[in-house]
């Protein structure tokens, strides 16, 4: 056996023992400590996407000495290699380029506890990516919703408790669905091995038996799933969450967190259950409705929001909309497209929060009105941020437009459905426009003698000084740019997952 | 009717104790009783994961008399899940408490929705 | 809503919205639950009987645990050889779901000296009272009056909780119980000992720092010994571990290490959750 297929098993493992090694250690030496196997998983990662790309096909890690329905097993193609990829980016970059903010909103002494939560969130998303068990699932589920929390309420103020708690509640709603449907489907198949469901729902659905019990505990995994990840009608959590925590927690929730939940959801609906099955059940067009509603309804609630963290979270829920409806359409390329429009939205959310911190911090004030000429001040900063919200709105050449092209093409020969997802595609863009284009003209809007005054009286930029800032935030720029121009080769890529995914 | 009823009486009964918790979680604004409803939920899928390993008139998984036939035990796996299940709703109930302890010692009040209140109300 | 101040009319107004919202949330809530129970309830009238040893989830699975268990993990009681052997990933995540748990509650109440927001909080009126009446300082230190009864019978009973604990631990792979339980009885009786006998004692046995070591140093072991026997099982190579005499204390190869770990992090764990609470620090 090659050496490279220990990677996965290596990666998960070594977040694991930075969390507990952490414990101990001051605040610097967890700092570097989790650069350092950030970094490394990162490159494991890079490892194993080149290896499954290079051939072709995907292979199964036995988590101890015995083969699969016995024992614990992982299992990866170039899909799971390439998520990994993407969440151990994201979450080194955040952490580097917000190192200022955690420095500011967290105690000294607990400064390592949030950088245990961090190691413990990466490593719970790389075991979801990964295992080929629904159970494992379940368990670094809830050690992702846990961490989650944690990341919320790191920033000490009693607003970020009640926030906390409204997350865990909604988060416990959806894992005790989900907990519920894994049960059913064990009683109903007699595995939790994903490649065994699947073999055993195959020959169930040939018997015609249990039709009524599929389509419920599909459903409730759905559900379970989308009230984790903050679809439409159980989002209420988010603005708060986003709005308030620290912007590493914002960043690391929005673009990583919530994701991961979804990436789980469509490892169910085409590794475990199998799309044929999915479609003739109906769940599919739950997604999309609730899909195209929070993909309306985030950006009208983002259009009336004043404050600027806010509605960068409110965007986030229709972001989480267009997903879904990719899902919903219930092809190979609307699932594609869906994936690819997790990276983009990933990439650009965590830029957009990271770079939007320095207006907040040097206006000390968090509505959109007081960002007017900030874009004189804060150069570095607002450059990027624009850069986020050309993308976010879609503009070539950026990772939002590629993703938005391919969720229109995936819609494109669908019937009814087609000229919905269409409309919902453009009003979206639209209000996506207003509202993200909004702040960019008021960053650079000329200023008159009033504000001189005032945006001379701020902050001077103390985040460039910080070179780790820079470094982050311009890799998070070139990330974007990466998906943009080289969107061909990263769907090339996508595709090959999933067609070796089931 | 009655047969089936009294056939999948566990089940139907952890139906009910999970639907009670759930709505439990709904419609509960203080947070005491949230957790209890979340424990209440997470007993009912244990209890239903426990009835489904077992079949009638054999014993429990432990190696007794040498005898290593598989007719003579019940199924170990949802045992098994069972355990795991439980740390976690005992981790999670110790983090919800915790965190309505700190919520209550900052307003001073167990309604999750005053607390809202009092929250956005500090902008 | 109701303890809004009546005479703002801006609170008016957004009270009687969100009153609105509230009832129609209530509403939906109710619909749902009541549509989650007949759904749950047809799905369960239609599964296979309970207690049916034809169920599909009496398969081969469930058969090898049984039949193979004792021969390949050395252990007796097959649920703890199918969780810390078979299964041993759930089992290593669902520690880490305990250790998270443990961070987070240590984030929150953990005081590392006077915060800001203490002193804030102290100079704030509330209600018509100061806060620092119900100050977190004081009450943080108070010590309830030494109680005799309850000295003396936890003078009697915790030895007999902590050896019933060290037995339950040691003994997961021959009889019922295993690291979990175990643990869970000595953290009851660690806790039971700190509340007849007060910090200033408890603390000469167990302080924040040997809490500290005995966790990192159980998590760090199971850490490594599950990385090793991952690594070898998947890469075929012979892990080297005898497994020694089935029944006896010392077999089973590394279930009773990994069971002496969790009992070890579970105990620590509960006994930090309960001082954390009382004082907000370990």
């Amino acid at each position: 056996m090659d050496f490279i297929k220990n990677f996965p098993f290596f990666s998960i493992m070594l977040c694991m023992f930075c969390a507990i090694v952490n414990s101990v250690l001051g605040r610097r030496a967890s700092k570097y400590m989790t650069r350092i196997v950030l970094g490394s998983v990162m490159c494991l990662s890079a490892a194993v996407l080149y290896y499954t790309i290079k051939s072709g096909s995907a292979y199964v890690y036995y988590m101890g000495h015995f083969p699969a329905p016995w024992g614990n097993e992982i299992r990866f193609g170039c899909l799971e290699a390439l998520f990994s990829l993407f969440v151990s980016v994201i979450a080194f970059l955040s952490t580097v380029a917000g190192t200022k903010a955690v420095e500011d909103d967290v105690e000294d002494k607990k400064e390592n506890l949030f950088y245990i939560l961090v190691c413990l969130m990466t490593s719970s998303l790389l075991a979801m990516s990964y295992t080929n068990d629904l159970f494992t699932g379940y368990v670094f589920i809830e050690i992702n919703t846990i961490a989650g929390c944690g990341l919320i309420m790191v920033r000490q103020i009693g607003k970020t408790t009640v926030t906390a708690i409204r997350y865990m509640v909604i988060s416990i709603l959806g894992s005790g669905l989900f907990l519920m449907g894994v049960t059913l489907l064990y009683t109903l198949t007699g595995h939790l091995l994903m490649s065994n469901i699947k073999e055993a729902v195959v020959s169930i659905t040939e018997s015609g038996e249990y039709r009524v019990q599929f389509t419920i505990v599909i459903g409730l995994m759905m559900v379970g799933l989308a009230i984790k990840s903050g679809l439409f009608p159980f989002h209420l959590w988010i603005p708060d969450a986003y709005g308030q925590s620290n912007v590493v927690s914002s960043s690391l929730l929005s673009s990583t967190v919530s994701k991961g939940y979804i990436f789980l959801l469509i490892k169910i609906f085409v590794r475990t259950i199998g799309f044929d099955v999915i479609k003739t059940t109906g769940v599919l067009y739950i997604c999309f409705t609730l899909g195209i509603v929070a993909m309306i309804l985030g950006s009208v609630m983002a259009l009336h929001e004043h404050s600027f963290r806010r509605m960068i979270a409110y965007s986030s829920i229709a972001q989480i909309g267009y997903i879904y409806m990719g899902i919903g359409l219930g092809t190979a390329a609307g699932v594609a497209a869906a994936i690819f429009h997790i990276f983009a939205h990933g990439a650009t959310k965590s830029l957009l929060f990271i770079s939007s911190s320095e207006f907040t911090e040097g206006s000390h004030s968090k509505t959109i009105d007081d960002l007017k000429g900030l874009g004189h001040k804060y150069r570095f900063s607002a450059f990027c941020y624009s850069v986020g919200a050309f993308s976010i709105v879609g503009f070539p050449l950026l990772a939002g437009f590629v993703s938005k092209l391919l969720l229109g093409g995936a819609a494109i020969g669908h019937g009814p459905m087609q000229w919905i997802a269409l409309l919902a595609l453009a009003i979206s863009t639209i209000l996506n426009a207003i509202y993200f284009l909004k702040t960019v003209i008021y960053l650079y809007i000329p200023l008159d003698a009033e504000h001189t005054g005032k945006v001379s009286d701020m902050v001077p930029e103390y985040r460039m000084n910080c070179k780790e800032y820079v470094f982050g935030v311009l890799m998070l720029v070139v990330i974007n740019l990466v998906l943009g121009l080289a969107s061909g080769s990263i769907i090339d890529v996508i595709n090959n997952g999933l067609e070796i995914f089931s | 009717m009655w047969d089936l009823i009294v056939h999948h009486l566990n089940d139907l009964v952890a139906v009910s104790l999970f639907v009670i918790g759930f709505a439990d979680l709904l419609f509960q604004k203080n947070m005491i009783k949230k957790v209890i409803g979340l424990n209440i939920m997470d007993s009912a899928i244990y209890l239903l994961l426990a009835s489904q390993g077992y079949i009638s008139g054999r014993k429990a998984p432990i190696i007794t008399d040498g005898i290593t036939s598989a007719e003579y035990y019940i199924n170990p796996i949802p045992t098994g899940l069972v355990l795991t299940g439980i740390v976690v709703s005992v981790s999670v109930t110790a983090l919800l408490l915790s965190m309505t302890i700190r919520m209550y010692k900052k307003y001073h009040s167990l309604d999750l929705d005053y607390c809202l209140m009092m929250a956005r109300r500090e902008g | 809503m109701k303890k809004e101040r009546e005479n703002d009319p801006q609170n008016i107004i957004s009270g009687k919205i969100s009153g609105k919202l509230k009832s129609v949330y209530r509403v939906s809530a109710l619909v749902l639950a009541v549509l989650l129970f007949f759904m749950l309830a047809t799905v369960m009238i239609g599964m296979p009987d309970i207690g049916n040893k034809n169920n599909p989830d009496n398969n081969e699975v469930a058969k090898r645990y049984i039949e193979n268990g004792l021969e390949e993990t050395g252990a007796v009681n097959i649920v703890s050889g199918m969780i810390l052997d078979y299964r041993a990933f759930d089992t290593f995540g669902e520690s880490c779901v305990l250790f998270a748990a443990t961070i987070c509650v240590m984030i929150m109440l953990r005081i590392d000296g006077q915060t800001k927001e203490d002193d804030e909080e102290a100079q704030k009126v509330t209600f018509g009272i100061r806060q620092s009446a119900f100050s977190k300082i004081d009450s943080r230190n108070y010590e309830p009056e030494n109680d005799s009864i309850l000295k003396k019978s936890a003078i009697l009973i915790v030895p007999l909780i902590l050896i019933f604990g060290l037995y339950v631990i040691l003994n997961g792979h021959i009889s019922p119980g295993g690291g979990f339980s175990g643990g869970a009885i000595l953290g009851a009786g660690l806790i039971l000992f700190l509340s007849a006998f007060g910090f200033s004692t408890a603390e000469k046995v167990l302080n924040a720092k040997t809490v500290k070591i005995i966790t990192l140093v159980s998590l760090l072991v199971y850490c490594l010994a599950k990385s090793y026997s991952f690594f070898t099982g998947a890469n075929h190579l012979e892990s080297g571990i005898p497994l020694g005499t089935p029944g006896a204390i010392l077999s089973s190869g590394l279930i009773l290490v990994l069971n002496i770990c969790v009992g070890m992090v579970v105990a620590c764990t509960m006994y930090s959750f309960y001082a954390l609470v009382r004082r907000g620090r370990i």
